[in-house]
């Protein structure tokens, strides 16, 4: 066999709680470190221990990121699930287990290489403490793995240094297992492979982080200062982030105190309610949730609607409905993020795709919560949320100002004649808000759910109730033209296709093998609800557009019916929801068998 | 509507406070309850006891869930900003309007519907939480707005309107007060100013959780004879007065009784209340002697009114999450954004 570089996807299968994440996440920043892009991701159950858990890596030089179909490597270190794990190697694969016992007769696979290390027998004689043992196991198939794949060893064992820094006993005992493994590979077995990693630089200046944490940061940055939630996978990582980098950033250097309140709450809608409450009172908030967190905030996301309050939510997606399966992805939110609560309501909401999406929509979510007095939703996901992406670096540019809309000082008031909280004077279906406190005679109002007139004052008007709701409409128009625009490229084309969020992860890969197969589609990556113009001219000017995305009922497409008045005839959804996130390779084969089925011309390109 | 108050008539002689500013600059809109609710006594008292500590009118942050007690923030303070929110969900935009600027002074108003049933879970854990502000309940035992069901804090085997009898435990929101540690814990009756009044300025001086359970009348819903607070024998013994304070020319149920001593009173249904009014040898610094003491009272059928419980030296929230004694909702980017130059560094972290 040929020798393949930095193009394979390997995959371990460990149980929950064995310590694997650790080795596993060092195997990752390994091929990282040596310029190699890496896409990882988790797949894990809703438990804390002696459960499966995978962890995928998927390696490409030509960063490609999405989900891969198929397992070249399969680390088999789980017995409950060793069957199911040998069948999901690719044909040519090689299958690395610890071979202290052997591997029963019944699941050698003739079409695979099996690659045995006594790695439990070899632990025995080194460390004595059971803990240890099994600890260091996970050490010792990294320090083989990086004999197999030649993954340069220093970098490994550099990484150990820095992670147990301080912890200095613990680097010698890391940098033996990693030996002993090295060791074997090295002396027993066919090392390198014919699959392996080779230093590049198409990682360039990225970076390496997970959109949680990247959200978590960007909070910081966009100045929240108030951050109440309740813990829900996916998104507890998202508060949990905030609150580690506000402890180091957000500390007042003379007194010690915090510039920040972090507010765990005791369920989903006093979270909110928290946020609201402080939101009102003038302090930048936000709250970190999913789907069912959502649906518990409801209610008081139509208040905030209604009573113009700014909030900003973090919906990191799984897969619904209820409980369904809380580890996995989804984009299964979208329509009840747009549309939540009762009577008319609809929520500006923002699709980010990497992680340096995450923290610059953090603080754009801010702005726009405050320049439009309503809540922003943010809608991640698990695959971007929890998993380390590759990542352009994040920036700040140190001239921004955060825009707190129209609020009015006390020396604003003064010069006013009347003041009305809900007086359209702008024209932008957005009227000036005051502060608790800010003036001893001038400005209050009582915020209500209820209706009222321009003045705030409580009426059952029904020309008041229908031009406050008609205002709310034309505040909406507002909002379209300040979300972030939509990324578009093509070359003018009939066939399109629309996507968001983080199924635009495997857009580069699938375009480039339907390309291969004579099929060019112009693209758009939706960033925003509700959609801009320029959304509005490519659906209008495409005849066809596949309209990708991950859940079963094709929300994205009813948001563009339904807003856009789309002719739902010319949008075709592709469609997946199983819970992993969404492949080249299923994009690719929907897309072609719909070209096959309707008969569809190909182009056929002839290069010179 | 901001600028354009109700119209007045203000008494040339009414009495101004250190601020220069009389009774008047502390009101609210006109309420719409019905003649007589008990919660408009406490919504005068509110005013009274505002505008005799001399707080600026402006500098509150007064916040609601839903039902009659919480239409009152309008009825009070209309100088300042008022949150008529959700069912029961006053307590968390009140930690948050506290957590943004903790300058302010905050007022909750609740009632027994809101806090005991659909916010029962709000209230455990704003007052575990000690944010710093002052928790009314009007407490009438009844839901008002939807016509006169029960709430959870009426007692068990008392009948509704329909003539159909509780049958379930009631909440005692005071004694889930001391035990989840509330810094201030009273009770009183609407009508009873004398108690009421200096117990309100205590609550808004006490730096932490102070919670006031009132006794509020309900003039139109609230039939429980045959309650454990209804005693038929000593009907005779109760007294009901005009209010001079309430302009809506209906009977409010009022009391004035010495401390130690018991106060039979006639609720509008004709059954009636046993208040006992702690006395001075009540020790309210002990908790758990606060505890044994209001369940002991009610053992027999009584209800014990005044301060219950109060720890001067308790941390409030703010305290205990060591926020900046700034207002959070003042800083601006100077304090909030650690800037392009911390960022190269974390860039560099995720390398």
């Amino acid at each position: 066999m040929s020798t393949k570089i930095n193009d394979f996807v390997i995959r371990f299968a460990n149980v929950n709680g064995s310590g694997s994440a650790s080795a596993n996440g060092m195997f990752a920043k390994a091929l990282f470190r040596m310029g190699i892009p890496v896409a990882t991701r988790n797949i894990f159950p809703s438990n804390i221990q002696g459960l499966p858990t995978w962890f995928e890596v998927r390696v490409s030089e030509q960063g490609y990121l999405g989900r891969r179909e198929g397992v070249d490597i399969m680390v088999a270190m789980n017995a409950e699930t060793f069957a199911e794990d040998i069948d999901s190697i690719l044909p040519g694969g090689y299958l690395v287990y610890d071979n202290t016992k052997p591997l029963p007769r019944a699941l050698v696979r003739s079409d695979i290489h099996e690659i045995g290390i006594p790695i439990a027998s070899m632990m025995l004689p080194e460390f004595a403490d059971l803990k240890q043992r099994t600890l260091f196991k996970n050490i010792t198939y990294l320090g083989a793995l990086a004999g197999l794949l030649n993954i340069e060893f220093d970098v490994i064992t550099g990484m150990v240094a820095t992670q147990y820094k301080g912890k200095d006993a613990l680097i010698e005992p890391n940098i033996r297992a990693l030996e002993i493994g090295r060791n074997y590979a090295l002396e027993y077995l066919q090392a390198p492979l014919p699959l392996q990693v080779r230093r590049s630089d198409a990682v360039g200046d990225r970076i390496m982080m997970d959109g949680n944490d990247a959200a978590g940061l960007g909070s910081v940055y966009g100045g929240a200062s108030v951050c109440a939630w309740y813990p829900i996978t996916p998104s507890t990582s998202v508060a949990e982030s905030f609150e580690n980098h506000s402890k180091r950033l957000r500390i007042d250097k003379e007194t010690g105190h915090k510039n920040y309140a972090f507010m765990q709450a005791e369920d989903e809608l006093a979270a909110i309610g928290i946020v609201i409450g402080a939101a009102w009172n003038g302090a930048r908030s936000f709250t970190a949730t999913s789907g069912p967190g959502i649906s518990l905030m409801s209610e008081f996301l139509g208040l905030a609607y209604f009573a113009e309050i700014p909030a900003v939510v973090w919906d990191i997606q799984r897969s619904g409905p209820s409980t369904g399966m809380p580890t996995r992805t989804q984009q299964g939110d979208l329509i009840g993020a747009a549309y939540a609560s009762h009577g008319d309501t609809k929520h500006p909401l923002l699709f980010p795709a990497t992680p340096k999406e995450c923290f610059d929509f953090a603080a754009d979510a801010l702005d726009l919560a405050d320049r439009l007095q309503t809540p922003i939703l943010v809608l991640s996901d698990l695959e971007l949320g929890m998993n380390e992406n590759l990542s352009d670096p994040l920036e700040w540019d140190d001239s921004r100002r955060y825009d707190r809309g129209k609020v009015l000082s006390a020396e604003q008031l003064d010069g006013l004649e009347t003041f009305g909280r809900y007086l359209d004077v702008d024209g932008d279906g957005v009227g000036y808000r005051t502060l608790p406190g800010t003036h001893p005679d001038k400005g209050a109002f009582f915020t209500r759910g209820t209706s009222r007139d321009e003045y705030a004052a409580y009426t059952e008007s029904p020309d008041a109730y229908q031009r406050n709701m008609e205002r709310l409409q034309l505040k909406w128009q507002t909002a379209r033209a300040l979300m972030p625009k939509a990324e578009i490229n093509g070359r003018g084309g009939r066939v399109g296709v629309l996507y968001y969020g983080t199924t635009a992860l495997p857009i580069p890969e699938a375009l480039d093998k339907l390309a291969g197969h004579g099929i060019h589609l112009d693209t758009c990556r939706v960033r925003a609800f509700p959609f801009g113009e320029e959304v509005e001219s490519f659906v209008a000017d495409h005849d066809l557009i596949f309209v990708v995305e991950q859940n079963r009922d094709g929300q994205m497409r009813t948001l563009l019916v339904n807003e856009l008045q789309t002719d739902p005839a010319k949008l075709i959804s592709i469609l997946y929801f199983a819970g992993l996130s969404i492949s080249a390779d299923f994009i690719d084969a929907q897309i072609s068998e719909y070209y096959d089925e309707h008969k569809l011309a190909r182009l056929t390109e002839v290069t010179s | 509507m901001t600028f354009v108050s109700k119209p007045r008539v203000r008494h040339p002689n009414l009495p101004s406070n250190e601020l220069g500013l009389t009774r008047r600059d502390y009101e609210g809109s006109v309420s719409t309850l019905c003649a007589g609710c008990g919660h408009d006594s406490v919504s005068a008292a509110i005013v009274q006891a505002c505008s005799e500590l001399s707080l600026p009118p402006h500098r509150f942050a007064k916040v609601s869930g839903i039902g009659c007690s919480s239409k009152t923030p309008s009825y009070f303070l209309n100088r300042s900003h008022g949150f008529n929110s959700v069912h029961g969900r006053m307590p968390s935009v009140a930690t948050g309007a506290n957590l943004a600027n903790r300058d302010l002074m905050c007022i909750g108003v609740s009632g027994d519907g809101d806090s005991a049933s659909i916010g029962l879970g709000q209230f455990a854990h704003v007052v575990r939480r000690r944010t710093n502000m002052l928790y009314l309940v009007d407490n009438n035992g009844t839901y008002g707005l939807t016509k006169g069901q029960f709430s959870a804090t009426n007692d068990k085997g008392s009948t509704s309107k329909k003539g159909l009898p509780n049958l379930y435990e009631p909440i005692d929101l005071v004694s889930m007060a001391l035990q989840l540690g509330a810094s201030f814990v009273a009770r009183s009756f609407s009508g009873d100013k004398s108690q009421l009044v200096p117990l309100i300025k205590a609550g808004l001086k006490h730096k932490g959780m102070a919670f006031i359970d009132v006794i509020s009348p309900c003039v139109a819903f609230n039939n429980h004879s045959g309650s454990t607070k209804s005693f038929e024998f000593v009907r005779e013994n109760a007294r009901s007065a005009v209010n001079a304070d309430l302009i809506l020319g209906q009977p409010e149920i009022t009391a004035d009784y010495a401390e130690g001593t018991q106060e039979n009173i006639v609720m509008p249904d004709g059954s009636t209340l046993q208040l006992y009014k702690i006395d001075a040898n009540y020790d309210p610094y002990d908790r758990i002697g606060a505890m044994t003491y209001v369940q002991k009272m009610q053992e027999q059928g009584r209800v014990a009114t005044g301060l219950l419980y109060v720890d001067p030296d308790a941390m409030e929230c703010h305290d205990i999450m060591e926020t900046t004694a700034r207002p959070l909702n003042e800083l601006t980017e100077e304090a909030l954004c650690p800037g392009s130059e911390v960022l190269a560094g974390i860039n560099q972290s995720y390398r």
